[in-house]
């Protein structure tokens, strides 16, 4: 199955309640997939085409007030319009699933993929201090897995999750062991999870109000401070990373979701030239793998941020190390993907190999 | 005779309060519409009994604190994003009431594709529209449905057409829409006109129990800080300029 | 084992599904498989092409610069990729409104006249599957019986009347490859 028509079928077997959705390339397969599945028969999920990405992330912040598991998906400019609502989202704590498949930019850009979204995705995207829980899925199976898992820290912490992809993994077909259907959530299960702040009717207990707005600064500021014990609590608990080849390498390619995958074969062909270069892929990108990438800093040589962008994720790799050892970035731009070959000349001339 | 005790029996009460209706002390200016309306729509669901079954969603603008003021579940949506809002809740929520609570600003004008298409689907909610004709919350400026020639903070020399567009009638293009089954202009300047505006609102909760898709009640109401004028003034404005231009009564009932 | 494969032609040419097929071949045989399109204008009309990966390993990367084998459907496909075949490799080809023949002479080379003998058959709609044919009798990665439970499995079920058909045009394609250059 191609990674986007995973996607939906993973969130119909995870018991996803809805997906709101408005079509771009490249990852309309998602709600075409839902469309033809029609799960609002199998499972009661709902599925809206919306008349913008605007509309759709607010029916999504709607839908995530009543306690549920709901999600959209777009791309990178689709994405961009999203910000709005994905900052009340994470303002007024609700939790749910954003999946971005990139593609290249700025502006319309093109419909090849990139992953020159990283900043966007990782640093709040739009205003407000505030962070998502950034999943990079390097397969096709991923597709499948991150989407529970997505579901599961966006509930636990009552905040959005995102799947960061792009238009290789969410074109691309290969093996895939789906997930087992999950009933979705009962009446009495939501009101286990979620029932001291959805909104369910108002009986017997105080009226719940979802909001993001508080008139005055100093209670502003202690909210704030609740976000950022969360993230800091996100921080400590929920860092994924993957190591490959790293334990007697010279260098180490720090790639994440496609260009991780394009980097094993850079890695192959590397130590058929016999230099000793391991693959460091951060799973989550928030939170960053700050401390388990800090460890390599000086144990190797260098390390080269392969990212199809101008070098954003490049930034968290040198603060990590903090110049304990030469950080650089190789990556293909708008669109461009790179192929392994160029990744190793891009990796060999950056290291004067 | 008759002491306080004596008057203050069960009996003799003529009027109370909506329980539905919080004691939180309203932040709308004196002589604004919006205090009305709330205690309206408390009535309504408190007559209904669906208090438990209620779910509001209040916009950005004056009205952005309802949540405050009716004792019912509520979400605060982004500006003019209301509808959409409403549509997830109610989709997730099918038997729920659930209804948005608009200004002009938030509904008509940045909320305008989100309105349109919540009606065109026929989303099984009721949208209350007030219509002043100014920005309230942001110190008084143009809305799409400030009449030709009103001053304003953004029209200082009134509006012209030429440079400002014309005065939006949202309310008839909304009744062209399959998906709308009533929508309706009123007023809340009269015991009259209010007890009118009562019906209407709670016709609209009626018709989402029936599950016949999106009603929309617009009412036009005043702004006298916006509009610089005493309380009863702005009444007597509103009933020579804005109800000639957005004449009151039904616009379309199925 | 790990044949990396570029399919190359026309948008409707079949391109992307004759890739599909493969792919779905190679996991009936219990391989590893991956499948990434080009996507985007180009598939209206313009050229499109498809990275066919089958293998007993893991996949790592499924874009790549170099394959084990390309399939080229039109001239522009034979411009872009016939370089990019590893020395050693195998290039297929339709003459069809080829002008500029392939010149390598480090690479196998074969010749399939797939849109001459779909449209002798009377039936456009199998040229892939008659090029698939003559791919898989130079280079026999998936069986032929392998094809057709994947033709089973990716198409739905009311074309499965068509498989026979399509089978068939795999043993024409067999029988109609030609060599141009043998290393």
């Amino acid at each position: 199955m191609k990674g986007n028509e995973v996607i939906a079928e993973a969130a119909i077997r995870c018991g996803c309640d809805g997906y709101f959705g408005y079509p771009i390339t490249p990852q309309s397969e998602v709600m075409e997939t839902l469309m033809l599945r029609k799960p609002w028969e199998e499972t009661g999920m709902v599925v809206l085409q919306a008349e913008s990405e605007v509309a759709a992330i607010n029916m999504v912040y709607g839908a995530a007030t009543c306690g549920k598991k709901v999600m959209t998906s777009s791309s990178s400019p689709g994405v961009s319009l999203k910000q709005e609502g994905i900052t009340y989202l994470a303002g007024a704590e609700l939790p749910c699933l954003v999946v971005d498949v990139v593609r290249g930019g700025p502006g319309l850009g093109t419909i090849q993929p990139a992953q020159s979204d990283y900043f966007q995705a990782t640093k709040g995207g739009g205003h407000g201090d505030y962070h998502l829980i950034v999943l990079a899925p390097a397969s096709v199976q991923e597709m499948n897995d991150f989407v529970d898992l997505g579901f599961e820290l966006a509930f636990k912490y009552r905040n959005p999750a995102m799947i960061l992809s792009d238009g290789v993994i969410g074109q691309m077909m290969e093996k895939v062991e789906l997930s087992p259907f999950k009933p979705r959530w009962t009446d009495e299960e939501i009101e286990k999870i979620s029932g001291s702040w959805a909104l369910r009717g108002k009986k017997n207990r105080e009226h719940h109000i979802v909001t993001s707005l508080e008139l005055d600064p100093y209670g502003q500021e202690k909210f704030n401070r609740k976000l950022q014990a969360k993230y800091r609590e996100i921080e400590a608990k929920e860092v994924r990373y993957e190591e490959i080849a790293c334990e007697d390498a010279d260098y180490l390619l720090i790639a994440y979701g496609s260009s991780a995958r394009i980097c094993q074969k850079t890695v192959d062909l590397a130590r058929e030239q016999g230099i000793k270069v391991g693959i460091f892929r951060p799973i989550t990108l928030y939170p960053f793998p700050m401390e388990a990438l800090a460890k390599w800093a000086g144990r190797v040589k260098g390390m080269l941020s392969v990212e199809m962008s101008a070098g954003q994720m490049v930034y968290d790799v040198r603060l990590a190390v903090n110049g304990k050892v030469k950080v650089e970035h190789y990556g293909r731009l708008g669109g461009v993907i790179h192929a392994p070959e160029e990744v190793l000349e891009g990796f060999k001339s950056a290291f004067g190999l | 005779m008759s002491n306080i005790q004596d008057i203050t029996k069960p009996e003799h009460l003529v009027y109370r309060k909506t329980p539905l209706l919080t004691d939180n002390v309203m932040h709308y200016c004196p002589g604004c519409t919006h205090g009305v309306i709330h205690k309206l729509v408390g009535e309504v669901i408190e007559e209904l009994d669906i208090q438990d079954k209620t779910i509001g969603v209040s916009p950005v603008g004056c009205s952005v604190l309802a949540y405050n003021y009716l004792d019912i579940d509520w979400a605060q949506a982004a500006h003019g994003r209301a509808p959409a809002v409403a549509t997830g809740i109610s989709r997730l929520h099918p038997e729920k009431y659930v209804f948005t609570y608009q200004g002009d600003g938030d509904l008509a004008s940045i909320g305008c594709a989100e309105i349109m298409h919540a009606c065109s689907r026929g989303e099984n909610i009721v949208v209350i529209f007030i219509n002043n004709a100014i920005y309230g919350m942001t110190g008084g400026q143009m809305a799409p449905t400030t009449l030709l020639g009103q001053v304003t903070a953004t029209t200082p020399y009134g509006r012209d057409p030429k440079l400002n567009g014309f005065p939006m009638k949202i309310t008839e293009l909304l009744a062209q829409l399959d998906g709308t089954c009533y929508v309706t202009r009123q007023s809340a300047d009269t015991p009259g006109a209010v007890r009118k505006a009562k019906n209407a609102i709670k016709k609209a909760f009626q018709n989402t129990r029936l599950q016949k898709g999106t009603s929309f009640i617009e009412i036009v109401g005043t702004c006298n800080s916006g509009w610089k004028m005493t309380p009863v003034d702005s009444n007597t404005w509103m009933r020579e300029n804005m109800f000639p231009k957005y004449p009151l009564g039904d616009i379309k009932d199925i | 084992m790990t044949e990396e494969i570029i399919i190359a032609g026309f948008g409707g040419q079949g391109v992307l599904s004759m890739g599909k097929i493969l792919a779905y071949s190679g996991i009936m045989q219990d391989q590893e498989v991956s499948w990434m399109p080009s996507y985007g204008p180009e598939m209206r009309g313009g050229t499109a092409n498809v990275t066919v990966i089958i293998s007993d390993e893991r996949i790592s990367s499924p874009v790549l610069q170099r394959f084990d084998t390309g399939i080229i459907l039109n001239q522009q496909s034979l411009d872009k990729f016939e370089e990019r075949i590893k020395p050693g490799g195998t290039l297929l080809y339709d003459p069809n409104g080829i002008t500029r023949p392939p010149v390598r002479k480090d690479i196998n080379i074969y010749r399939i006249e797939g849109a001459r003998l779909a449209a002798e058959n009377g039936n456009p709609k199998i040229f892939n599957m008659i090029i698939m044919g003559g791919f898989l009798k130079v280079k026999p990665i998936v069986k032929v019986e392998n094809v057709e439970k994947g033709l089973q499995k990716s198409l739905p079920e009311r074309h499965h009347k068509l498989i026979p058909m399509n089978i068939e045009a795999i043993r024409i394609g067999m029988e109609h490859v030609e060599t141009e250059n043998r290393l």
